[in-house]
């Protein structure tokens, strides 16, 4: 079966060679100490770093696809989520599932149509993965998806997330949480010396 | 052509005694400004002597070629301001290289045009006309540019957070600068619009009070500053935009990248 994700060689300046598949439906985790190059690896999948190497999507090379049309559909949430607006709705599409996704990662439907100053961090964590799911992204690159979350957004958050990989959405999951990657990973990888190592 | 009232040296040491009466005050109160200004006071005096046989010469050589070097010359020189003023700095001289280009076209373009339609001096590069005409133009190009490439620079590197979040959910990277580079062309265009708004009422341009002083009819003057003024108009607003997007080229690639790695560390 054609791996939903697949690096070859995927290097950059900074980090890597990386060579990795993730199958549709798998959650693979990345642990490792801070600055050991986890975030850059999503980066380079993202293409939002310039490398070297190829990466695919559902057997179609990434470098035959425009940037944009590939980032859609390899969505990547960063760590601290960048805004460019003041109002969260200026980040949103006007209709869609917005309100049900909201919910769903119980987020007050009076956030959608706040500023974004006046959420917490941990709320912006959470409306960050939101406007990315909009898009209905086949690949997950998260960065700490929960580390700024209590425990009951944690759950909700993870409870999305599965819904996803069920639906056979493919994700790269960063994370110092142990306990997390356990959970939601069936496979985990080590980050030293900005190498993937198994766990 | 003499001035209506021409100038003595004893005329011009009359109005020194102004400068003096500065260091003066500056010596009972205090300011210690006096050495400044009185090197200040120097070397205004011999620069502008100096240009002055400069201009002089060049005019009376007639020659296309040195016109153009002159020419060539001050655009090299304000290249370097725009270059030198943003706090950030594009790699590889790249503050260097988007200043001189911004610079020049929009100065020869704006004073070209103006050579070649509305001045129309024979021949059109004549140097008595083409070089005073580029430096004032220059001067405001300068200005406009400097100020929207530092400010998109600024604006940046500031907002990378932001611009990143919108590539990464498949914006183009047109689509997640125009702010930026919209707001920065705006910041080099402002101070030309605040000079014509404030024209005639709040001050008297400089050149139309020099032509004044000078013997020309008000009316006559004011036709020139008008003229002017559209032209460091159209100045400004060309140097802003050329400024602006060169810089945004730079800092973007074709795989719709924001390559800040392409400015110099601080």
């Amino acid at each position: 079966m054609t791996p939903r994700l697949r690096l070859d060689g995927l290097r950059s300046a900074l980090a890597g060679p990386f060579d990795l598949a993730v199958g549709p439906g798998e959650c693979v985790a990345v642990t490792g100490p801070s600055g050991a190059g986890k975030s850059l690896l999503l980066r380079l999948i993202a293409d939002l770093d310039p490398g070297e190497g190829e990466a695919f999507l559902d057997g179609a090379a990434r470098s035959g696809v425009p940037a944009p049309a590939w980032r859609r559909r390899v969505a990547y949430v960063a760590a601290e989520p960048g805004w460019w607006a003041e109002d969260v709705a200026a980040h949103l599409p006007p209709a869609g599932p917005a309100p049900a996704l909201a919910a769903a990662l119980g987020l007050a439907p009076a956030l959608l149509t706040a500023r974004v100053a006046r959420l917490s961090t941990g709320e912006r964590q959470r409306m960050a993965l939101l406007r990315t799911l909009l898009g209905d992204p086949p690949v997950l690159l998260l960065d700490e998806p929960t580390a700024a979350l209590d425990g009951e957004s944690v759950a909700r958050t993870e409870a999305l997330l599965r819904t996803r990989l069920n639906a056979g959405c493919a994700m790269l999951l960063v994370t110092h949480d142990l306990a997390l990657a356990d959970r939601m990973a069936s496979r985990r990888f080590v980050m030293r010396d900005r190498r993937l190592a198994p766990a | 052509m003499t001035p209506a009232i021409p100038l003595s040296a004893r005329d011009l040491v009359v109005a020194a005694v102004l400068v003096v009466l500065d260091g003066a005050l500056s010596v009972a109160l205090g300011l210690g400004l006096h050495r400044q200004l009185a090197v200040a006071t120097l070397r205004m005096v011999l620069q502008l002597l100096a240009v002055g046989l400069v201009l002089r010469a060049v005019f009376a050589l007639a020659s296309p070629a040195v016109t153009l070097l002159v020419v060539l010359a001050m655009v090299a020189v304000a290249a370097r301001e725009v270059a030198a003023r943003p706090q950030q700095r594009l790699a590889r001289f790249g503050n260097y290289l988007v200043g001189a280009t911004a610079v020049a076209l929009a100065t020869l373009l704006t004073s070209v045009l103006a050579l070649t339609t509305a001045l129309r001096p024979s021949p059109w590069y004549e140097a008595r006309y083409a070089i005073p005409l580029a430096g004032i133009v220059l001067g405001n190009v300068l200005n406009a540019a400097s100020l929207a490439l530092d400010a998109l620079l600024g604006a940046v590197v500031g907002a990378r957070a932001g611009i990143e979040a919108q590539l990464a959910l498949g914006a183009t990277i047109g689509a997640a600068m125009r702010r930026h580079v919209r707001e920065a062309v705006r910041r080099g265009m402002l101070p030309v619009v605040n000079q014509m708004s404030a024209a005639g009422v709040v001050t008297l341009p400089g050149i139309m009070t020099g032509q004044i002083l000078a013997g020309l009819d008000p009316m006559e003057a004011v036709k020139y500053q008008i003229l002017l003024m559209f032209l460091l108009a159209g100045g400004s607003g060309l140097g802003a935009v050329a400024a602006v997007l060169l810089a945004a080229r730079r800092l973007t690639d074709a795989r719709h990248r924001l390559r800040l790695d392409r400015l110099s560390p601080q």
